[in-house]
């Protein structure tokens, strides 16, 4: 059965939600990305995202999806997890563009099927695509899905992030849990007084109106948070604790990321 | 229109955050001097609604769904500099935590949809809207065409970003490493799902919010609205006053229309069934057509056709004008006249049909 757009959203508020909550009892289990100091972690998993970006070989960038998997699965997450979380997502969206290219793409052809003649430029290009795209979203989800977000905040400070942009996007994270709480409280109780099916207009309108009243609680909110840091007293300035503590572990950690971008970059330059 | 990691190259990613950089540099200096302490929670609860925002599925004449990005909403509320900065901050948290587009393409992310999104709907906006009542449905027009348009705007300028990728990078074989497709192809892939689906989905959340908040919560309005008349003016701006300008662009084009004799040859597929016995425009018609020969007599059903409807100013000169000119002048000033009477006999049948609705009446 259709679902109606009330229900649809609903799901996707929830699946965002689901998708926080499961990511945070991730990152307080133990492994062995759970282990690393978050700014080690941080620096090591963006630079190999970059590294993903710059390489020219198709090997290299696979190799670095070998090492992500290693690490995958030395911290508790599963393929399954990855598969549901991040191959497939990623696969539908870049699938859908990456297939039309191994026939459109001009070049030697390998595999001649009529009008849709495969090139060999063609299913590089595609492989270039899908597997720059798997390999840097797995990367980004075992940063996400190992780090609690107040850690990555306090790395990226300490990465050299300006102080007022780590402290919004600290509590822009904080309040869209709220946000997302309160939009499905509004559409789960418009649900609950809906019967039948509402007319297209209706819809939108209702729509129209949901993002207006969440504006509206937003800003007021936001009017509400101020005064409470005022009167704890926030005066402009904005101030992190850094309670981090470089291991040995950590440095042999930094090395083992700076082997793996270094070699990696060398290889596929 | 999130570009994930892989789909850009290194140097279009770093010449895009390049790009990017100074505009949140301007807008969070802006921020700091307008703002003060209320800056950290206004733009961290804005981000996090443009975030919400951007997960709504919305409902879409013709039945289907599509999201937006909350762009145009942000910058008519809030102003362009903190638009540009709440959507920013909602597309980083999704790039980093979500996976929802890619790291090192996030410079191009909130270029696209940040900056160009929240300047355009913002300059849109304000245009339109002049200095129209608060409450005044061309503030819902003003909105919805900004918030259509400046989504289209990103959407293009990102199509342009995959379209140049080919060229800047291949491998010796030819086969390119970031976005496949060159820009002929990249521009219409990426436009048509805007000008229709998420273009409307932008549109009807940017009207649709602005036609909320005018009985709602007017207040939220008036930032970007300083000159705006107070409401219950509006019926006084109406007429030829308010319209001045358009209708100055309009005599202002009716005056050129002449120039549209200094135009060689006819329109392609505008023939007439005698131009093709002549001879300079049969070689008109050929050079048009990638040199196919036009049939050496006008196609039958054509020529029945032709003269099914005779126009009292056929290829617009009046029979009764000898100077070709004035002719054009002439029809431009009847054709629009016509137009306008269609118009206002239209707008007041639909006035006292709505008012015949109306309960009670």
């Amino acid at each position: 059965m259709k679902r109606s757009f009330i229900e649809s959203t609903i799901s996707s508020l929830l699946a965002a939600s689901q998708y926080a909550s499961g990511a945070e009892d991730l990152a307080a289990s133990a492994g062995a990305l759970q282990r690393v100091d978050p700014r080690v972690k941080v620096a090591g998993l963006f630079a190999l995202i970059v590294v993903v970006a710059v390489s020219s070989k198709l090997a290299a960038i696979a190799a670095v999806f070998a090492i992500a998997l290693l690490l995958a699965f030395t911290s508790g997450i599963g393929p399954g997890r990855l598969a549901r979380l991040v191959w497939l997502p990623v696969i539908f969206f870049t699938g859908v563009i990456a297939l039309p290219a191994m026939f459109l793409t001009p070049g030697r052809i390998v595999l001649a099927a009529g009008p849709l003649d495969v090139t060999a430029q063609g299913l590089r290009s595609a492989s270039f695509l899908v597997a720059r795209g798997e390999t840097a979203a797995t990367l980004s989800a075992l940063l996400a899905l190992t780090t609690p977000w107040p850690w990555v905040m306090k790395a990226l400070r300490t990465l050299g992030c300006p102080m007022v942009l780590v402290a919004i996007l600290g509590m822009t994270f904080r309040y869209i849990f709220v946000i997302l709480q309160t939009a499905s409280e509004m559409f789960e109780s418009r649900k609950s007084r809906t019967v039948g099916q509402l007319e297209p207009a209706d819809r939108r309108r209702l729509a129209a109106c949901a993002v207006g009243v969440l504006l509206s609680k937003s800003l007021q909110l936001s009017g509400d948070v101020h005064l409470a840091m005022q009167s704890r007293g926030f005066r402009g300035e904005v101030y992190i604790l850094q309670d981090f503590r470089t291991r040995a572990i950590d440095w042999c950690w930094l090395a083992g990321f700076a082997v793996a971008s270094c070699g990696a970059i060398w290889w596929g330059r | 229109m999130h570009i994930p990691d892989g789909y850009l190259g290194p140097s279009t990613c770093v010449a895009l955050y390049g790009g990017a950089a100074p505009f949140w540099w301007i807008s969070l200096r802006r921020m700091k001097r307008a703002l003060h302490t209320r800056m950290v929670p206004l733009l961290s609860l804005f981000s996090a609604f443009s975030f919400i925002v951007m997960m709504f599925n919305l409902p879409l004449p013709g039945g289907t769904t599509g999201h937006a990005v909350g762009a145009g909403i942000a910058a008519i509320v809030l102003g362009p500099w903190a638009s540009i900065l709440a959507i920013s901050i909602a597309l980083a948290i999704q790039a980093i935590f979500f996976g929802d587009g890619g790291i090192t393409a996030l410079g191009a992310n909130c270029f696209n949809m940040a900056v160009v999104g929240s300047l355009v709907s913002y300059g849109i906006y304000r245009a339109i809207s002049g200095r129209a009542a608060i409450s005044s449905h061309r503030r819902v027009v003003a909105a919805g065409i900004a918030g259509y348009v400046a989504i289209n705007v990103s959407a293009l300028i990102a199509a342009v970003e995959f379209g140049i990728q080919p060229a800047l990078y291949h491998d010796a074989a030819g086969a390119p490493l970031y976005a496949p497709y060159p820009l002929h192809i990249a521009i219409p892939a990426m436009m048509i799902g805007h000008l229709t689906i998420a273009g409307l989905a932008e549109m009807v959340v940017s009207a649709g919010v602005v036609a909320y908040l005018q009985g709602a919560e007017p207040a939220l309005l008036r930032t970007t609205a300083p000159g705006a008349l107070p409401d219950g003016t509006a019926s006084t701006a109406r007429g030829f006053n308010a319209m001045k300008p358009l209708w100055v662009a309009l005599a202002v084009l009716m005056i050129l229309t002449p120039l549209g004799i200094l135009a060689a040859g006819s329109a392609w597929g505008e023939w007439a069934p005698g131009d093709f016995a002549d001879r300079a425009t049969r070689q008109q018609i050929a050079a048009t057509s990638q040199h196919s020969a036009p049939p050496v007599t006008a196609p039958a059903g054509l020529e029945r056709l032709s003269s099914f409807w005779t126009a009292p100013m056929p290829r617009y000169a009046p029979s009764f004008l000898h100077n070709e000119s004035f002719g054009y002048l002439l029809s431009a000033i009847s054709g629009t006249g016509l137009i306008i009477l269609i118009c206002m006999g239209a707008g007041r049948f639909a006035g006292r049909w709505s008012a015949g609705r109306q309960p009670g009446s």
